[in-house]
């Protein structure tokens, strides 16, 4: 049954988790995403589904723990937030080398280092570029409400089991500890029957299955890394997902995602309170990343602002995404300061209202 | 009648005393003629073949020499990344507990880089069996010093040997984990004569059967030569093992359900 609740982000990631049918969490504490683990613990989802929770050594372990579920065929979920992300980085590039599917949390924090235990988006990079070595993507889902972090869990495992990829849902320590209402779906079935690749047991019927990310074959090795480029322009094709706010008469857009999409719808009235036609294009999938929409856009209006938590990493993906079609500009907040909707209006006319 | 009797005249039923496992692919091994690990792979195909166990066992291999191996298992199995064979297995076991978990790890692998994972899996007491071939050395990427190595022992890194003031001490991690209330049966062997490599099927088989127990981890570590790496030849090689290695890592059971041997 569909219930509502009012939880914080954290939580709501954790209750999604079971309800998607989840068989294990795999994870290590760090502010500020805590409480998605204490939640698990707390709700015995091993008495509720089965779902196994298992707290580990480390991040390190913890993202192998993934590997090995989902090698398994199984729906395998973890959690962190920046450092430990950067410690999940090679089990990651293992994880995308060896095509298997699961979904990583990342609610990130200011860096570098260890930074601050404040909301930022300076993980950007991180995430949509790979992340860890070689050439691979994560599918890259940043939602901007207590509500779209719980549905992006059970999105997240049905795009990385379609596409045999990664997924990140890729939030902040705001959304992760704000408290907002959410409809949690309804309980869904753990799976029984489990992908023909999964390492479940070499039955007679069949030949083994083996999970690995290694061909010393350069040829065959070359064959492998064309089939992941050919992965990533189907998603590119396939699996874009953006929202527009007043961005029909818009001669200046703002492009946002996360908690500085939120911000910016408000940021949006103010400026045409004032006159100014703002509008909003808010990127829900960062990879894919809505190239297109954006180049439609560039073509109409007087000016693009990027706005996020960060010195300007996105900014870069708008700028080859419009192809110098018109002025791109980054206006940001970094260690763990949130943007005032006033200040990012004061940023559209410090730029092109000159 | 002699010039008539050919290999296909002598392979008959009747006279065949020993074969290759059905577990083992027909796969080449890619290991140096005398290397201790093609011995390891085959006694533990052996074991799952003899417990029926084929479709019941998922294997983890690790980074280094052993890393394809399954190429040579004919059963599902999972590459690791290096070191992180324990914390793959703890997975696997925790979502499919009925099955036989398995890791084989090298000395580099399990004893450096997967220090962590190892000691944790261990005192965690996951119900998994890890199979640990120690050879002093990093063999794969060319004879390098690994954690076991022992002192004056020479490498490509300890080129005038290991010197523990420079390069600390070689590492027990056998002992180690055998003093952690998770492992339930921790033992050192060989397999550079037809008795060790006996004993050693014993205690791989063990290793397996303790799983049904659900009573914690078992360890077998096997010490093993590596003729290229320690640049001897095979038979040199497993002289030099006996006389230097086996004094600091003698083998032996050193836990047996649960109890360390020799304590009470």
């Amino acid at each position: 049954m569909k219930e509502l609740k009012l939880m914080k982000g954290n939580e709501a990631i954790a209750e999604a988790a079971i309800r998607a049918g989840a068989d294990a969490y795999f994870g290590y504490p760090i502010t500020p995403q805590s409480e998605i683990l204490e939640y698990l613990m707390a709700e015995k989802p091993h008495e509720r589904t089965g779902m196994v929770v298992l707290q580990a050594e480390s991040e390190i372990a913890a993202i192998n723990m993934v590997y090995g579920g989902a090698a398994c065929g199984r729906k395998v979920i973890t959690s962190s937030s920046s450092p430990g992300i950067s410690l999940k980085q090679e089990g990651l590039s293992y994880i995308a080398g060896s095509e298997l599917p699961c979904v990583v949390v990342n609610v990130v924090r200011g860096g570098p280092g260890l930074g601050t235990i404040q909301p930022a988006q300076s993980d950007y990079f991180q995430a949509v570029k790979g992340g860890g070595h070689g050439d691979y993507r994560l599918i890259v889902l940043a939602p901007q409400s207590v509500q779209e972090m719980a549905d992006f869990v059970d999105l997240g495992f049905e795009l990385a089991f379609r596409y045999r990829n990664p997924v990140m849902i890729l939030t902040d320590g705001a959304l992760g500890q704000m408290m907002e209402k959410v409809w949690l779906q309804e309980q869904k079935p753990r799976m029984t029957i489990f992908p023909d690749w999964a390492t479940t047991g070499k039955t007679p019927d069949r030949e083994r299955n083996v999970i690995t990310s290694l061909d010393l074959d350069s040829a065959e090795q070359e064959k492998f890394n064309l089939k992941l480029q050919n992965k990533y322009r189907k998603l590119e094709a396939e699996e874009v997902r953006f929202e527009h706010t007043d961005t029909e008469d818009a001669e200046y857009l703002l492009v946002a995602y996360g908690t500085s999409a939120r911000i910016c719808q408000k940021s949006v009235r103010l400026a045409r309170d004032k006159g100014i036609k703002a509008g909003l294009l808010r990127p829900v999938t960062l990879f894919p990343f809505p190239k297109k929409p954006l180049k439609e856009l560039a073509a109409k209006v007087k000016g693009i602002l990027a706005v996020e938590m960060s010195t300007g990493q996105m900014v870069e993906d708008v700028r080859l995404a419009v192809e110098g079609k018109v002025q791109v500009e980054h206006y940001g907040r970094m260690g763990g300061i949130i943007p005032t909707p006033e200040e990012i209006v004061d940023a559209i006319g410090k730029n092109f209202l000159k | 009648m002699a010039e008539n009797t050919g290999i296909k005249d002598v392979v008959r039923d009747e006279n065949l005393v020993y074969k290759k496992t059905s577990v083992l692919t027909d796969k080449v091994m890619h290991y140096c003629p005398g290397c201790g690990h093609g011995t390891a792979h085959r006694l533990i195909a052996e074991v799952i073949e003899e417990m029926e166990i084929q479709s019941g066992t998922i294997g983890v291999t690790p980074v280094g020499c052993a890393v394809l191996m399954y190429n040579y298992l004919d059963i599902d199995m999972q590459e690791a990344a290096h070191g992180r064979a324990p914390a793959v297995a703890t997975a696997i076991k925790r979502l499919m507990p009925d099955k036989y978990v398995f890791t084989y790890q090298g000395d580099g692998d399990l004893a450096a880089i997967g220090t962590a994972e190892t000691i944790h899996a261990c005192n965690r007491g996951e119900n998994i069996a890890i199979f640990f071939i120690n050879n002093g050395i990093y063999g794969m990427t060319g004879g390098q010093m690994a954690p076991t190595t022992l002192l004056g022992m020479k490498s490509s890194t300890s080129p005038y040997g290991r010197d523990v003031h420079m390069m600390g001490n070689p590492l027990k991690m056998t002992e180690l984990v055998a003093q952690l209330p998770g492992t339930w049966y921790v033992t050192r062997q060989a397999v550079h004569t037809p008795a060790s490599v006996r004993k050693a099927k014993k205690a791989i088989r063990q290793a397996f059967e303790n799983q049904k127990l659900k009573k914690g981890l078992s360890l077998v570590e096997i010490v093993s030569n590596c003729n290229s790496g320690w640049k001897m030849s095979p038979v040199d090689s497993n002289k030099w093992m006996a006389e230097n290695m086996f004094p600091f890592y003698p083998p032996g059971d050193i836990k047996l359900e649960g109890k360390l041997v020799g304590k009470e």
